[in-house]
C-alpha cells in the first residue's frame, strides 16, 4: 500500500521534473532566437524537412477529409432540403477545426516524430556533446531553427489542408452530387467570416505549431541516449503532441468562439 | 625524447585537477582525485571500465560540474567561467569522441570545415586549403566527399581527429581512441596521436584501457581505480608497480581487487533456495 | 550547393502554396472579397419584402442561374428594398417587362431571385430597373392568410 503510494509519488515528481526541464528548454530556445535572424539559411533547410516533406501527407489527407465531409454533409443536409448549405458545413468545419487540428496531428506524426528521432540520435551518437565541445551551442544551432521552422510551417500546412479540403468537398458536392455551384460558394462566403473564422484558424495553428515542435524537440533532447530510449521518446512525442493539440483546441475554441 | 622529463617542473601544468569529487545518482565516481597534465606531452588516464574516464574528460571540458574540487585549464577554473568564456576556452580544446560524433548530415569535408565556418570568417578558399591540409594529415584527403555513414569506425575517428585539429587547439582530449579497432587502424591511430602531438606542439590527454598501445606512446600514465588515482608515472614505472589493483588491470588478471564475481550470496545458498 | 538550391526552391514553392491557400480561404471561402468583380451588367429591382435573400444569392431564369445578387440596400424614401442584380453579359436579351420573384428553394432552403420573361421586344440594359416584382413569401403571412380565409369560409 505504502509502496504503491511511494511509486505514485515518484512518478509525480518525475513528471514535474520533466515539465520543468521542458520549460527551461523552451526558455533557452526563446532566448537564443536571435540565431534564426543571424543564419536564415538554417531556417530554410529546416523548413524544407519540416514543411515541404509534410506537404504530401497533409494535402492528400485534406482532400479526403474534405470529400468525406462533402459526402456526409450532403446526406444529412438533403434530408432537410438544404443541401445548398453544404459549402458552409464543409468550409466551417475545415477552417475552424479540422484544418488546424488534423494538420497538427499529422504534423506531430510526420514531422514531430522525425524531429525527436533526429535530435535523440544526435544525442545518442554524441553529436550534441561534440558540438558543445566545439564551442557551438546545440540549443541555438540545432534546436532553435527547428522550433521556428515548425512554428512557421504549421499555419501554412493548416491553410493548405483547409483549402484542399474545401476543393474536395466542392468536387463531391457540386461535381458528383449536383449541389448548385453558386449556392455552394455563395452560402459559404455569406457564412464564413474572414476574421472570425480564417484568422482564428491561423492563430490556432500557430499555437499548435509551437507546441508540437517544442514537445518533439524536448523529447529528443531529453531522450535516454540509447536506441530504445529514442524509440520511446518518439512514441511519447506523438502521444503528448496529440493530447496537447486536442486539449489546447478546446481551450482556444472556448476562448475564440465561446461567447 | 626523454620521458622522465615528463614530470618536469619548469612550466606549470596545462590541466590541474585538485580534490575532484563527482557522483552520479548517488554513486560516487571520483572521490578526491588529484591530477596534473603537463604541457606538450601525451598523458594517458587508464583504468577498468566504469571508472569514469569519459566523465573525467567531460569534467575537463566543462560539460559536467563536479560536486567538489576544482579543474583548472591553462590557469582558469573551468567551472567558474561564464558561458562565453567557457566557449572561448573550448575553442582551444579539441575532443575526439569514441564514436567520432561526426555530424551525419554533412560529408567529410564539411565536417572538418564546420568549426572553421562556425568560429572564423575565413574566405571559402582559405577554408578549403585548411581542410585539405588537416585531411592530408590524417590521410583521408581522398575521402572528402564521403558521408559519415560510408566510413569505417577507424576512418570516422580520423576524420573526427582532423576536425578536432581544425582550429589548431592547445590540447586534444581522446576518449578511448583505440577501442574496437582492428590492428591496422589501431596502429594508424596510435602513430597519428603521437605524431600530431609532437608536430603541432599539442598537449594530448588520452583515456583508454588498451594497455599496450597506450603504454607505447604515453609520456605519463595515471591509473584510476575506485574513484582514486592508484598509480602515476612513466610506462615503466607504472608497469613495475606492485599495487594489486594496478597489476590486475595492466596484466589482465581475471580476479583480484576487481572481483570476477558480481556480488552475490554463496552459490550453495542460491541453489538451495531455488529447489 | 546543387542540393541547397533544390531545398530553397522547395521551400519557396511551399511558402507560395501556403500564401495561395490563405488567399483562397480569404477570397473564395470567406466574405473578404467585396461584392464580386465586374463581369456582366447590372439590373435593379425594388421589392416590398425580400425575406431572407442574401447577397450572392442566385438569379435564375427558367431555373437556370444567369447571375447573382450583388447588393441589397434599403431605400428610406419608399421603404422598399433596392436589390442590385448582376447578370452575365451573354444573357443580354431579357425583355423589359420581365417579372422578378423571390422564391425559396425547398421548404427551408436558400432564397433566390427568379425572373419570368415578359413579351416585350425591348431588352433591358445595364442600370435599368425591373418594374414588376413579387415579394418573398413570408411563411407567417401565408399561414396567417390561410387561417383568415379558413375562418371567413367557416362563417359563411
Amino acid at each position: 500500500m505504502l509502496d504503491a503510494l511511494a511509486h505514485l509519488g515518484r512518478a509525480g515528481i518525475g513528471a514535474i521534473r520533466r515539465l520543468g526541464r521542458g520549460h527551461l528548454l523552451a526558455a533557452s530556445m526563446l532566448l537564443g532566437s536571435g540565431e534564426v535572424l543571424r543564419r536564415p539559411g538554417l531556417l530554410v533547410t529546416q523548413l524544407h524537412s519540416v514543411g515541404v516533406l509534410s506537404l504530401v501527407i497533409v494535402g492528400v489527407s485534406g482532400l479526403f477529409v474534405g470529400m468525406v465531409l462533402g459526402l456526409q454533409g450532403y446526406h444529412v443536409l438533403s434530408q432537410f432540403g438544404s443541401a445548398q448549405s453544404l459549402g458552409v458545413v464543409v468550409a466551417a468545419s475545415l477552417v475552424r477545426e479540422l484544418g488546424p487540428v488534423v494538420a497538427a496531428l499529422l504534423f506531430a506524426g510526420r514531422a514531430g516524430s522525425a524531429l525527436t528521432a533526429e535530435i535523440g540520435l544526435m544525442k545518442a551518437t554524441e553529436q550534441l556533446s561534440g558540438l558543445e565541445m566545439m564551442a557551438v551551442d546545440p540549443i541555438r544551432r540545432i534546436l532553435v531553427p527547428r522550433l521556428y521552422a515548425g512554428f512557421l510551417a504549421m499555419p501554412v500546412l493548416a491553410a493548405l489542408f483547409s483549402a484542399v479540403g474545401v476543393l474536395g468537398g466542392w468536387f463531391v458536392g457540386v461535381g458528383l452530387l449536383g449541389v448548385d455551384d453558386g449556392a455552394f460558394w455563395s452560402q459559404m462566403q455569406a457564412k464564413i467570416d474572414f476574421h472570425e473564422d480564417v484568422v482564428n484558424g491561423v492563430v490556432k495553428s500557430l499555437v499548435f505549431g509551437f507546441v508540437c515542435t517544442w514537445i518533439a524537440l524536448f523529447q529528443g533532447y531529453d531522450a535516454v541516449p540509447t536506441s530504445a530510449g529514442v524509440g520511446r521518446a518518439t512514441t511519447r512525442t506523438v502521444v503528448h503532441s496529440s493530447l496537447a493539440v486536442l486539449g489546447l483546441d478546446f481551450v482556444l475554441t472556448a476562448l475564440m468562439f465561446g461567447d | 625524447m626523454d620521458r622522465s622529463e615528463a614530470q618536469g617542473e619548469g612550466t606549470p601544468p596545462l590541466v590541474r585537477i585538485r580534490n575532484l569529487c563527482f557522483s552520479r545518482e548517488g554513486r560516487p565516481i571520483f572521490d578526491g582525485v588529484d591530477l596534473d597534465i603537463p604541457r606538450g606531452r601525451v598523458t594517458a588516464i587508464m583504468g577498468p571500465s566504469g571508472t569514469g574516464k569519459t566523465t573525467l574528460l567531460k569534467l575537463i571540458g566543462g560539460q559536467l560540474r563536479p560536486d567538489a574540487g576544482s579543474v583548472e585549464v591553462d590557469g582558469r577554473n573551468v567551472h567558474a567561467l561564464g558561458k562565453r568564456d567557457l566557449y572561448r576556452l573550448r575553442m582551444r580544446m579539441g575532443m575526439l569522441f569514441q564514436s567520432g560524433a561526426l555530424l551525419t548530415d554533412l560529408d567529410v569535408f564539411e565536417n572538418v570545415a564546420y568549426p572553421l565556418r562556425e568560429h572564423t570568417r575565413l574566405p571559402e578558399s582559405a577554408i578549403r586549403k585548411l581542410v585539405l591540409l588537416k585531411l592530408q594529415a590524417v590521410g583521408l584527403r581522398g575521402a572528402r566527399r564521403l558521408m559519415p555513414s560510408e566510413l569505417s569506425g577507424g576512418m570516422a575517428r580520423r576524420v573526427a581527429l582532423a576536425r578536432a585539429m581544425a582550429l589548431d587547439p592547445m590540447m586534444i582530449l581522446y576518449d578511448e581512441p583505440f577501442t574496437g579497432q582492428d590492428p591496422i587502424s589501431m596502429g594508424v591511430l596510435v602513430r597519428l596521436v603521437r605524431r600530431l602531438n609532437d608536430a603541432s606542439r599539442l598537449t594530448s590527454v588520452l583515456v583508454s584501457h588498451d594497455v599496450q598501445e597506450t603504454a607505447s606512446i604515453a609520456d605519463l600514465i595515471y591509473v584510476i581505480s575506485a574513484g582514486r588515482v592508484v598509480a602515476r608515472g612513466t610506462a615503466q614505472e607504472v608497469m613495475a608497480s606492485d599495487s594489486p589493483g594496478v597489476r590486475q588491470f595492466l596484466q589482465g588478471l581475471p580476479d583480484g581487487p576487481v572481483a570476477f564475481h558480481y556480488p552475490a550470496p554463496p552459490l550453495a545458498q542460491d541453489l538451495l533456495e531455488a529447489a | 550547393m546543387q542540393r541547397q538550391r533544390l531545398i530553397e526552391i522547395g521551400v519557396g514553392a511551399f511558402m507560395a502554396l501556403g500564401l495561395l491557400a490563405l488567399f483562397f480561404l480569404a477570397m473564395q471561402v470567406s466574405n473578404l472579397s467585396a461584392a464580386g468583380s465586374g463581369e456582366g451588367y447590372h439590373l435593379k429591382a425594388r421589392f416590398q419584402n425580400i425575406g431572407s435573400l442574401k447577397v450572392r444569392a442566385a438569379v435564375t431564369m427558367a431555373g437556370v442561374p444567369i447571375g447573382r445578387v450583388e447588393r441589397i440596400e434599403f431605400d428610406q424614401d419608399s421603404y422598399e428594398a433596392l436589390v442590385t442584380l448582376r447578370i452575365e453579359s451573354r444573357y443580354d436579351r431579357i425583355p423589359e417587362d420581365t417579372f422578378a420573384n423571390i422564391f425559396t428553394a425547398g421548404l427551408l432552403g436558400e432564397q433566390y431571385v427568379g425572373l419570368d420573361p415578359g413579351g416585350s421586344d425591348e431588352y433591358l440594359k445595364d442600370g435599368d430597373t425591373l418594374e414588376h416584382t413579387q415579394s418573398a413569401l413570408v411563411l407567417e403571412q401565408i399561414i396567417g392568410q390561410f387561417l383568415f380565409d379558413k375562418a371567413a369560409g367557416g362563417g359563411k
